[in-house]
């Protein structure tokens, strides 16, 4: 017999090693290291180039600085509390009551998250801006409007914009809640508002503020609707941008410096909220989901008015960018008549732009697929020291804004050998960097449902590993990684933040050109562009839910 | 096709943990072999270390004499049933078969042949152009092994395959996978903890524990001859006493803690005079006879027998067993008896087991570890 003597254990070079050491060297390389130089940029001084604190004794130093920070919290915690207020009894209603045209509401709820928050915002100005159809037609009957520039008209577009985050966030823990749950309360004698206040509301509150996480760095980051209506009210992310690209010199450093203190801050907030949603979060499941029920009278109208108001306010904007696409325009007057010259004129003018957002885009989406199945992969089934920095490190994205990932990018790659300002391949580099982790998250998610033995009985049957990866795992993951995918696709073509710093005249995209167009005053082919990207949107969502045949998508 | 398995000396470890220390033991070519133990015994780790999905820290595991350690699991060629079953949801039961044999290469007629045999021995033609999902537990099981045994695995591996079924079911498939192991003739190596369904389906059983073998044998020597007592109370119910060996007389004997004396003529010859001993009686080796006196605690009326939960007086049994029982076999029972009663009772000599007073060892003649 041999003997038992402990072999050592032999280390094999297998394909997953491969992937794990490539996306490892692709994460250091695209994410760590410009990150890294960021913040050593943050600490030199723009002219010397020597080490100081210069930088940032200049933030807090002066009013100007520190108070784009103070702006920016007050603004987004205003955001966040309205849409929570808005987007809780909106999910709550449309859970728990029968609302007419419910099908139709879901769609435009959905489409009005997806299309960025700018083309609201723009839209906003055209209908309540100083030449605002809205402001024109009460000033003739002599009434004045409140301005849709600086604070108010910001909490109107972000509220707008980011409640449905809120909606699907709620609506989705409404489907977990078990009918038995509020049938137990009623039999305890308990009803009404008090079983919503001491049931449903408990029930749902880790979900709200974990929704309430997402609308607050959504609206901390948007960088498009504070540069168009912000006006005197300056925002970090508006700040860092003019910072940086100031035609008077560039203060590089300065803006880096700025971009380190929002990364922490951002930081800070995003683990402080994991840490408390993951104390107070409880499993539930529902047999029994809660069914609409009938409600009758002048709650009945009510509560239709309100998700109606809502809703129609929520979509008046992409409604109001398609009709004036239409328009016959001169620059920023809208003439009389009916046309398709401002279609016209972006294929003769803005061609490329369109080009280039649907090249862009499809190169990233493959790219972000194919990464986001792997990672999710190494991250869940083959755990060890490095998987799990990957996995965190592609977290990372989630508190960067996109205006600060482009400064991080530009920083890091504008000299050799890694050369990249001003190609494609930056663009498409942000795009992945920012938008993985959706594809990531979800595909993530569905493997965990996925049990392991279905893989063992391939290999069994006498399929390699990679092999039972590619006709098995892949196949089964497909819904999950399709509904991540879904989600980094609308927001890889809408993506405005890191594209306005990183764009060239050959690489601009759709987004960068509609705020070009809008700055410029160009409203018909901004608002021509515009419709195209929403078109686009929406047809990406119906394909979605023709595909999976469910109306959900996972945020 | 099918081969023989040669397990030498292997030995588990998670880390600093090791979970099998030293285990060695040899499976004949074709028989219908069982790991049986409570959970965290082994067993399960044992049948992927055959598999290749767990490494192996030392010693060899052969096919045939030839070593596999270092062979991925992939080519081991080895069918394998899941405890989930884990058929794969997106394709057809007959997809699900045809998986394997695909990837042999296998051409167009033999595939149709050999997947419409398995799918007719196993008894789900009717169902093969449906999904998974749309099947029972039962049927989604007989996809599973037939999927395993359409490759002509060498060996066949069963992890728990029936703990998912509820209890009618799972007798039923418990025939079934005896039959087609028998028709297709696979080396099988079967992993459980419910000790009934290795007693019924197997032709030999290596009792676990700890990562160590206790036992392995027929399951009848296993039953009636266990070669210490944990695989004397593991498997079936046994009653522990305490007791001391006599060779006063011309026969040997051993006598219990009341003085109650029973001959023991195949005691083997390691057991001394006055040794301390633990003597196992299972509950159907007690009779209504002169013997040792016993009061009833409860009883419970089971149909074929009435099972009585005893109570003897104090330092007669050994502390901590669950319950003393006694079965009455009803078709012999003379009269019944009533909780608070005191009744009499005789072990059999020929049936009860004898223990070394640290529970490791049989006394009883020609009883075999290893078998």
């Amino acid at each position: 017999m041999p003997s038992s003597a402990l072999k050592t254990h032999k280390f094999k070079w297998d394909f997953w090693k491969t992937v794990t050491l490539v996306i490892l060297l692709l994460f250091a390389v695209f994410l760590v290291y410009p990150l890294f130089m960021l913040f050593l940029s943050g600490f030199k001084d723009s002219e010397t180039q020597l080490w100081t604190m210069g930088n940032f004794a200049k933030f807090f130093g002066k009013r100007y600085y520190y108070g784009a920070l103070k702006n920016s919290f007050l603004l987004t915690i205003c955001v966040t509390a309205l849409t929570i207020l808005i987007g809780t009894p909106l999910a709550y209603f449309m859970t728990t009551c029968k609302i007419k045209g419910k099908g139709i509401i879901e769609i435009l709820i959905i489409v009005s998250m997806m299309s960025p928050a700018f083309i609201g915002a723009y839209s906003w100005v055209l209908l309540c801006g100083r030449n605002g159809s809205v402001t024109k037609f009460f000033a003739n009957l002599g009434i004045h409007t409140p301005s849709i520039y600086g604070f108010g008209g910001m909490l109107l577009v972000f509220t707008l914009k980011l409640y449905p985050f809120i909606y699907m966030y709620v609506c989705g823990a409404m489907k977990k809640i078990d009918v038995a749950l509020s049938e137990a309360a009623e039999s305890l004698g308990c009803n009404g508002i008090k079983k919503v206040a001491t049931i449903i509301v408990p029930l749902i509150t880790p979900t709200v503020f974990a929704g309430g996480l997402l609308v607050f760095m959504n609206a901390l980051a948007d960088f498009g609707t504070p540069m168009l209506i912000g006006e005197g009210y300056l925002t970090m992310p508006t700040l860092i941008y003019t910072e940086f690209i100031n035609e008077t010199g560039g203060e590089a450093n300065f803006a880096a410096a700025m971009a380190a203190i929002m990364v922490l801050v951002t930081a800070v907030i995003f683990i402080a909220q994991k840490y408390f949603v993951n104390k107070k979060s409880f499993t539930m499941s529902s047999l029994r989901p809660i069914q609409p029920k009938q409600v009758h009278g002048i709650k009945n109208v009510l509560i239709h008015a309100f998700i109606y108001l809502v809703v129609g306010l929520a979509i008046l904007p992409q409604l109001t960018v398609v009709y004036t696409s239409f328009l016959n325009t001169n620059r920023a007057v809208f003439l009389e008549g009916y046309s398709l010259n401002s279609y016209r004129m972006i294929i003769d003018n803005l061609g490329r732009a369109v080009k280039n957002t649907y090249l862009f885009g499809l190169i990233a989406i493959a790219i972000i697929v194919i990464l986001g199945m792997f990672i999710a992969y190494i991250a869940t089934r083959k755990r060890n020291v490095f998987t799990a920095i990957i996995d965190t490190v592609t977290m990372f994205p989630y508190i960067i804004p996109g205006s600060v990932l482009g400064i991080t990018l530009l920083l890091a790659f504008n000299h050799k050998p890694l050369l990249l300002s001003g190609t494609a391949i930056i663009m498409i580099i942000s795009f992945v960097v920012r938008r993985l982790p959706y594809t990531l998250r979800s595909s993530a998610a569905i493997l965990y449902q996925i049990s392991p033995s279905m893989e063992e009985a391939s290999i069994s049957l006498g399929a390699s590993p990679v092999k039972t990866f590619f006709k098995i795992t892949a196949s089964l993951m497909m819904p999950g990684v399709l509904s991540g995918a879904i989600l980094s696709w609308i927001t890889v073509i809408n993506e405005l933040g890191s594209s306005v710093i990183l764009f060239t005249g050959k690489t601009v995209t759709m987004s960068v050109a509609i705020y070009q167009e809008v700055i410029r005053a160009s409203y018909g082919t901004a608002a021509a562009l515009a419709t195209i990207l929403t078109a686009t949107t929406v047809i990406s969502l119906l394909i979605f839910f023709k595909l999976t045949g469910s109306k959900e998508i996972s945020l | 096709m099918s081969v023989s398995i040669g397990i030498n000396n292997v030995i588990k470890k998670y880390g600093d943990t090791t979970v099998i220390p030293d285990l060695s033991v040899q499976i004949k070519n074709g028989e219908f072999f069982t790991l049986l133990g409570p959970s965290g015994c082994g067993k399960t780790t044992l049948l992927r270390m055959i598999a290749g999905f767990n490494s192996i820290e030392g010693g060899t595991i052969q096919f045939d004499g030839t070593v596999i350690n270092d062979v991925d699991a992939h080519k081991r060629n080895i069918g394998m049933v899941f405890q989930s079953y884990a058929i794969f949801p997106h394709m057809t039961v007959r997809e699900n078969v045809e998986y394997g044999l695909k990837l042999r290469k296998e051409s167009k007629e033999s595939m149709k042949k050999k997947v419409d045999d398995i799918l007719r021995v196993v008894r789900i033609s009717e169902y093969q152009d449906r999904l998974p999902q749309n099947l029972s537990g039962g049927q989604q099981q007989r996809v599973a092994l037939a999927r395993a045994i359409v490759i002509h695995p060498s060996v066949l591996l069963m992890d728990e395959p029936l703990s998912n079924l509820d209890a009618k079911l799972r007798i039923e498939m418990r025939s079934a996978i005896r039959e087609v192991q028998d028709q297709v003739g696979i080396t099988t190596v079967y992993v459980t903890h419910d000790q009934e369904e290795a007693l019924a389906i197997s032709d030999r059983i290596a009792v676990m524990k700890l990562g160590i073998i206790q036992q392995v044998g027929a399951p009848e020597s296993i039953y009636t001859r266990p070669a210490n007592v944990f695989v004397s109370t593991f498997i079936g119910h046994s009653n522990l006493f305490h007791a001391k060996v006599s060779r006063g007389g011309s026969t040997p004997a051993i006598v219990f803690a009341d003085g109650y004396r029973v001959e023991m003529p195949n005691l083997c010859d390691g057991a001394q005079e006055g040794q301390d001993v633990v003597v196992s009686v299972r509950p159907e080796e007690f009779s209504i006879q002169p013997g040792m006196k016993a009061k009833v605690r409860s009883k419970t009326f089971l149909g074929k027998y009435t099972n009585y939960v005893l109570e003897f007086a104090g330092g007669m049994v050994l502390p901590g067993q669950p319950s003393i029982e006694f079965s009455q076999d009803l078709g012999h029972a003379e009269r019944l008896y009533n909780v608070g009663d005191t009744i009499e009772l005789k072990p059999n000599a020929a049936k009860i087991n004898v223990f070394t007073e640290d529970q490791e060892q049989s006394l009883i003649k020609d009883v075999k570890k290893y078998a």
